[in-house]
């Protein structure tokens, strides 16, 4: 999810491309022009139809088709289930990322390979999968379908993750001296960890939490079948559209569609603004 | 900092536990489940014709995306990182949409496009019908899978440089020489590297497929929709988790690819 910009090599480069203009590489102007036009029809001019629908009635449209009730009620729902869910990762994320960094025992390398299961397995198998120890035929006898608990524990499932791999590879760079500065200094652990390392591992803590948010207010397929879609109770954003669809009420889809993007994109423009000021701070420093 | 024994203890039993009660165990009780008649059970299960034309369209789908897929990620990739044009920084805002936007949400904006009373609406009056049928499945597929291709491909191409590439065509290549010969080998592990995550994801992917198709059994079901179906229609709970332990198996060794490709790369 992450922007990977090339680095700009500078003004060497910039004198080359004056001596050799012509040379763009094996893409020249028609390359360009086929990259920009499949994007424009495979990305652009769906997402166009989505918010041009969503405002067909105006603005008024637009507010009255989120506002109404149920779907007022789904967003709740699917925005708070999903603070939820951010916040145990940023925890339990955290945790696990410190334990696979700093502890050893037998079988890690096994654990930390399991980690990535979530994104490999589709997201209906996640829900299946779920519902075959938490459904209706639990043999521990602990039913969650159907309920906001359920809905908490597929979406945990699907965002695993997020926060154990961006802590990981901070908390292996962490400096130890630092720590150990502060313990011959009299720190306690709880003291260390609060002031020295939580501080280092914030930035990546919060970077996990939002997209693990972000595809939290999103997902589908592996809440589908665990959620049970009760309205007003564990009925999600993208359940309410799709029976929005289903029931030929396209602008209401839409407007939905709109709002929930709306607030992917704050969630990761929110992300991306602290991500830069955060490393600005960081080149002050050095 | 040094925690004490019982702290280490602790932490780590909390870790593991969590991923056992989230992860392990309800994968071992899949597996459980499904092979609990025995393995001829499961197989009678995901041989009939239902399954079957589920497999071949979800296959049909990976080998018509794959290629799309390769052909525009790799030239968008080489655009954005050799091109110099206005608005490249926006361009690649765009490339990484699909992975903010949620499945039903591609699903919507798809039938608002392509859809009967969509904006290209006109050419389902001519016969060829998008949503609710096979393309609309593939351009959903291919909208979800869009950025793998583009952004394993990218990094390699900034690492490169295009020096090699400047030095065949002083020497009289031509841009398609350029590319079989310098470019291609180059970037052949990301590339790779694009077309397993694209192809996991194609397979899996439920969501906005689930909105663009007509669901008929055997007509046009992909595995995924077969395991929602079994599961919520026909209350054949068996049958679901076979299914699921088919697709399951097939992301396994996604992940074993993608591990044999890392250290393809590293190597590279």
């Amino acid at each position: 999810m992450t922007t990977t910009q090339p680095p700009t090599s500078g003004t060497e480069a910039a004198a080359r491309r004056r001596l050799l203009p012509q040379v763009t590489g094996t893409v020249g102007p028609l390359g360009i022009g086929v990259a920009v036009l499949w994007l424009t029809v495979i990305v652009l001019l769906p997402l166009a139809a989505l918010t041009v629908t969503a405002f067909e009635d105006g603005w008024a449209g637009f507010w009255d088709a989120i506002t109404a009730p149920a779907a007022l009620a789904a967003i709740r729902v699917t925005v708070g289930v999903s603070i939820v869910v951010a916040l145990i990762n940023a925890v339990v994320g955290t945790l696990i990322a410190w334990v696979l960094v700093r502890d050893e025992f037998p079988g890690k390398r096994v654990v930390n390979a399991i980690i990535d299961l979530p994104f490999a397995l589709p997201t209906i198998v996640a829900s299946i999968v779920l519902l075959s120890l938490y459904g209706p035929d639990s043999p521990i006898d602990i039913h969650l379908n159907a309920t906001r608990p359920g809905l908490v524990v597929a979406l945990l499932f699907v965002t695993l993750p997020f926060v154990v791999r961006s802590v990981q590879p901070v908390l292996l760079e962490v400096d130890h001296e630092v720590e150990e500065a502060a313990a011959s200094l009299g720190a306690g652990n709880w003291t260390t960890f609060r002031r020295v390392v939580l501080p280092a591992l914030a930035p990546a803590i919060i970077g996990g939490t939002g997209l693990a948010f972000a595809r939290a207010i999103g997902e589908y397929g592996s809440v589908v079948l665990i959620g049970g879609n009760i309205p007003r109770l564990t009925q999600v954003v993208s359940q309410h559209i799709q029976q929005q669809i289903e029931i030929d009420r396209p602008v209401n889809a839409a407007a939905e569609s709109v709002a929930l993007l709306a607030i992917a994109f704050v969630t990761l423009l929110g992300l991306r603004f602290f991500a830069e000021r955060t490393a600005r701070k960081e080149m002050r420093q050095r | 900092m040094r925690v004490s024994r019982f702290t280490q203890l602790s932490l780590r039993t909390i870790a593991l536990g969590y991923l056992l009660i989230l992860l392990i165990v309800p994968l071992v009780l899949i597996l459980w489940r499904t092979f609990e008649n025995g393995i001829g059970a499961f197989i009678d299960s995901i041989s009939t014709p239902a399954a079957i034309s589920a497999l071949h369209l979800s296959l049909l789908i990976v080998a018509i995306v794959v290629p799309v897929n390769v052909i525009f990620g790799v030239v968008t990739a080489i655009a954005l990182v050799r091109g110099r044009f206005p608005g490249r920084g926006l361009v690649q805002g765009i490339v990484d949409l699909p992975f903010a936007v949620s499945p039903i949400v591609v699903g919507v904006a798809l039938i608002l496009l392509w859809g009967a009373n969509g904006w290209f609406g006109g050419i389902e009056s001519l016969g060829f019908q998008v949503i609710f049928g096979l393309p609309g499945m593939v351009i959903a597929t291919i909208f979800v899978t869009l950025p793998f291709v583009v952004r394993e491909v990218e990094p390699v191409l900034v690492e490169i440089g295009d020096e090699q590439e400047q030095a065949a065509a002083t020497l009289g290549a031509s841009r398609w020489q350029t590319f079989w010969r310098i470019t291609l080998p180059a970037i052949r592990w990301g590339l790779t590297y694009g077309v397993v995550l694209t192809v996991a994801r194609s397979l899996g992917e439920f969501g906005a497929v689930i909105m663009v198709s007509s669901g008929f059994p055997g007509v046009s079901q992909t595995l995924t929709l077969l395991v929602h179906s079994r599961y919520i229609d026909d209350h054949n709970t068996f049958g679901a988790y076979s299914a699921a332990t088919l697709l399951m198996g097939i992301a396994l060794l996604t992940l074993l690819l993608m591990t044999i490709l890392d250290r393809k790369r590293e190597n590279a």
